[in-house]
């Protein structure tokens, strides 16, 4: 973290990798570290009212992915979780079973390391690593780029792998079709109530892992009353993407959302 | 204070700045007094990290004696079952009269510049 503001650090580059090539694109942040002396006076001054909402330039360019996502029939699905939940096991399976039916494929987001890129490379689809150096989230211009960058062909499902993080990506519309919040037994059943934006937003929520269900006190039902509870609309998939139990309702929904 | 809490802060700080910049030099402004915004209790802010990140944020000279001002939007939700409006913590408050859980957010999640103070 830059020391003089607590943001990025001076040369908070993004960068946008297909597994192989080196830097092409690169997303800079302004960085201003000017500093001047100046004596306070709050008594002047004429009140403007501006009424905008913070996360409107995010928000717009999201609405324009979500628009850009309907014209060429791309089903864009936001996967968010914390670190660790399986997300990108669960992708690597999903692909591997349905990649000969659908067309497939997945912008991964991580601080960085191009780890998780590779495995879904070598799954056999296209992917794209977004690294957002000291960033937290992923959001709606980073989408923008990338998916250009990577040429997602029309009627594909685009799997949206989002920082391992249940708190900031709550906030950034990516201009997603569905958002899956994804958690796993070994982080306990009361993830829901302790991040309530993430479910409140989201569309599906799996629930991963279930292979381990004997060896920890998670119960499923009492994980899925407080998910309701955040959000009534919730459509759930409990599973095991090592195993494979339960991934058959899940490649179902994947099957009739591209319908 | 969550370090991932800190974080996301600091990143709406820029955001707020960027936004009040914007306007403050459409109205040829020279110096930015006051920021007033609208913070919902549902918003998914944290008050005090975003009241440390703004004061920790490096500003320039136009924006660097912006004083924040954060009007508390307490959260009011409507049953979508028996249409009864009432006042919310959280999001997993059941409705007081006919108990179920299916309300829309009335008020409670803005995160808005509401205002600036210039001269």
């Amino acid at each position: 973290m830059c020391d003089t503001c607590g943001c990025g650090q001076p040369n908070n580059l993004i960068t946008y990798k297909k597994p192989g090539e080196e830097n092409e694109h690169i997303h800079e942040h302004p960085h201003d570290h000017e500093h001047h002396d100046h004596i306070h006076d709050h008594s002047h001054g004429r009140v403007i009212q501006i009424g905008v909402d913070v996360l409107n330039t995010n928000n717009i360019l999201a609405q324009r992915n979500r628009g850009y996502f309907e014209a060429k029939n791309i089903i864009a699905l936001n996967m968010v979780s914390s670190p660790g939940s399986g997300k990108t096991t669960l992708l690597e399976k999903t692909i591997n079973s349905l990649k000969n039916n659908l067309s497939l494929c997945v912008i991964e987001g991580d601080q960085q390391s191009m780890n998780d890129s590779n495995r879904i490379h070598a799954a056999g689809v296209p992917v794209i690593q977004i690294n957002t150096g000291n960033g937290c989230h992923l959001d709606a211009i980073m989408i923008d780029k990338a998916v250009k960058k990577l040429e997602v062909a029309d009627n594909s499902i685009l799997f949206i792998e989002n920082v391992g993080n249940l708190v900031c990506p709550s906030l950034f519309d990516l201009g997603e079709t569905y958002r899956v919040v994804v958690i796993s037994v070994t982080e306990g059943d009361d993830k829901p109530i302790k991040y309530p934006n993430m479910f409140h937003t989201s569309d599906i929520c799996i629930i991963n892992k279930i292979d381990l269900l004997p060896y920890v006190d998670f119960n499923i039902e009492k994980s899925k009353e407080y998910a309701l509870k955040m959000n009534h609309h919730l459509q759930f998939f409990a599973l095991s993407a090592k195993t494979g139990e339960g991934m058959d309702k899940w490649y179902e929904w994947l099957n009739r959302i591209k319908l | 204070m969550l370090n991932e809490q800190i974080m996301h802060e600091f990143s709406i700080v820029m955001n707020v700045l960027a936004i009040v910049e914007e306007n403050a030099k459409n109205l040829h402004a020279e110096i930015v007094h006051e920021i007033e915004m609208d913070i919902g209790e549902l918003s998914g802010i944290d008050y005090d990290a975003l009241e440390f990140a703004m004061l920790h944020t490096h500003k320039n000279e136009l924006l660097e004696n912006a004083k924040l001002v954060i009007n508390k939007i307490p959260a009011k939700a409507k049953c979508k079952s028996c249409k009864h409006e009432f006042v919310i913590n959280d999001f997993y408050t059941a409705c007081p009269k006919c108990n179920t859980f299916d309300h829309e957010i009335l008020q409670g999640e803005e995160l808005k510049v509401k205002s600036i103070k210039i001269d």
